[in-house]
């Protein structure tokens, strides 16, 4: 549901959701392919001393209710619809953070006889975070990078062509 | 998660392969009476990559590099089964202080991995704080890990014929220092776990598995362990270090959850005791031999303990730089029977807790698994497995 404002109204209330999402962005994890290794520093980001909550980043569980997709991994083809359906469902405007040299090229799985290929394969990426896999430290600085970018520029909507 | 109707009074509730509870993907359909589960089944494959046909268009030194990211949990037994594997076709035998390192790591890898366990398996029962607690210290074995190899996940400290890194004695007190807080922090953990009232209710007589049901199910592992099943491949066939420093093995016999928390972290002691030991009477000599680059003709099997059980590499080499088949058969896979049949009588609410009770690692178990018909012998090219992968997702 699109509200339709007067344009400075217009102005006004894009602004408030920009600032509402970078103040609070709710993430949602999902790991389509990875070794495991990204997703235990993810979650390692979100215990004490790494802390992302911080930034008031919260972990979701449902797609319906995130800003933001944290992926990991090569994309399987098994896990390649779900994948797809996860960003569906997610409301726009919406981000994904590619986590893992994985996510980047396909990493140590490249060519593997199940793997599609990276996540910017299969669907629109924002920020890459590389490291095999990063430190929680990278995985901070790439969703805060992501964020100070939305303060610059309103965010246009985008949609996976399928 | 949405739950759809089948016949009377019962539903299926689908959950997953994206899921709040488990950080990786799995689909799971519990079918339910009212409160009750009645009914379990598993879908896997989601992380399925294709590593062991990979394996084979790589040489060794590379397919060392992509068995390590079989798993990121328990990246260095896989390295370590694979190396041992490597060196007994090609007649070598690394060296002592190199077998001891194997080893160290391994355990400094069973404490980083018992410690995210308790974790994950404490939220999942709705205990965030332990999560927090027991996540913090585990940066503590995590800060000795990277200190020791560089790299936080996927260590990558064997080669075939040895090692890459050795302890100074700066490392060695480190490590000492981190043992001996971890050590402080794990009496307080069992103390908890043992008498923390919220977590009792949770894991006291929840998902009993008998030694009986554990030898038929093949459970394997702390899961086995804890229902009194006396296994333990540093134990039956000491590898690496293990001949030199014994390990004590530690079972349960009430085969509960609580059980499995308890075994697992009377293991983490068992591992303390034993990386001191290891650091007090650390070989001294060479790091590595050296090793050929085609490794004769032959196969070989080598099974080490991984954090979650036995781990299994059989290797067959074709005497050129590149194996010829790698199977890996991955502790996790076999103890998914145990919870599929223990499941049914317990409420939903249970079943997070009895999911994570044998600690379950996908990235581990999601092999291609094909029954074969003895009487046709088949070899799967690339192409054939790309194909039977789409054809099989489609």
């Amino acid at each position: 549901m699109e509200m339709k404002l007067d344009p400075p109204w217009q102005r006004a209330l894009e602004q408030i959701k920009t600032w509402a999402r970078v103040n609070s962005p709710w993430v949602i994890h999902y790991n389509s392919g990875s070794c495991n290794g990204c997703d235990i520093e993810i979650l390692a980001t979100l215990t004490p001393r790494y802390d992302l909550e911080r930034f008031g980043i919260k972990l979701q569980g449902s797609p319906r209710h995130a800003d933001v997709l944290i992926c990991t991994g090569p994309v399987s083809l098994q896990s390649r619809d779900r994948l797809l359906r996860i960003y569906e469902q997610m409301p726009e405007p919406k981000f994904v953070v590619a986590v893992g040299s994985c996510g980047i090229s396909g990493g140590a799985f490249q060519g593997c006889y199940n793997v599609v290929g990276s996540i910017g394969d299969v669907i629109p990426v924002d920020a890459y975070v590389p490291g095999c896999p990063p430190r929680p430290e990278a995985i901070i600085h790439g969703v805060v990078a992501l964020l100070q970018s939305l303060q610059k520029k309103d965010a246009a909507p985008q949609s996976v062509e399928e | 998660m949405d739950a759809q109707q089948i016949g009377k009074g019962k539903f299926v509730v689908p959950i997953g392969p994206q899921h709040p509870a488990l950080k990786e993907p799995g689909h799971f359909e519990f079918t339910v009476d009212g409160e009750i589960v009645t009914g379990a089944s598993v879908r896997l494959g989601y992380v399925h990559r294709g590593i062991e046909k990979g394996a084979e268009n790589r040489n060794y030194t590379q397919a060392m590099y992509l068995m390590e990211r079989v798993c990121g949990i328990c990246s260095h037994v896989h390295a370590t089964a694979f190396a041992l594997g490597t060196e007994k076709l090609a007649g070598i035998t690394a060296p002592p202080r190199a077998q001891a390192i194997r080893s160290l790591v391994g355990e400094l890898e069973r404490i980083h991995s018992h410690l995210l366990w308790l974790g994950v398996a404490a939220h999942e029962g709705g205990f965030d704080t332990l999560f927090m607690y027991s996540w913090r210290d585990r940066e503590v074995v995590m800060d000795l890990l990277e200190g020791l190899t560089g790299n936080r996940v996927n260590y990558s400290v064997n080669v075939i014929g040895g090692v890459k890194v050795d302890v100074d004695d700066a490392q060695r007190d480190a490590i000492l220092k981190g043992v001996d807080f971890l050590e402080e922090r794990t009496h307080h953990y069992i103390k908890i776990i043992t008498t923390d009232e919220t977590l009792l209710g949770r894991t006291v007589g929840v998902g009993v598995m008998t030694k009986e049901q554990a030898i038929e199910l093949g459970a394997i592992g702390p899961t086995g362990r804890a229902s009194g099943l006396e296994r333990d491949v540093r134990v039956d066939a000491p590898y690496a270090g293990y001949k030199d420093f014994p390990v004590r093995l530690v079972t349960d016999e009430a085969g509960d959850l609580q059980a499995r928390f308890v075994v697992r972290m009377k293991e983490l002691l068992e591992s303390y005791r034993l990386i001191r030991e290891i650091l007090d009477h650390l070989p001294t000599g060479d790091l590595t031999v050296r090793a050929p680059r085609r490794i004769p003709a032959g196969e070989t099997v080598s099974r080490v303990e991984a954090p979650r059980g036995e781990l299994f590499y059989y290797i067959k080499s074709n005497g050129t730089d590149m194996p010829e088949r790698v199977k890996i058969r991955t502790p996790s896979l076999c103890n998914w029977a145990s919870v599929i049949n223990l499941a049914p009588g317990y409420k939903l609410a249970d079943m997070p807790m009895i999911l994570s009770g044998i600690d379950p690692c996908f990235s581990c178990n999601d092999r291609l698994i094909k029954v074969n018909d003895r009487s046709v012998s088949q070899v799967w090219t690339w192409e054939d497995l790309r194909q039977h992968g789409i054809e099989y997702y489609r």
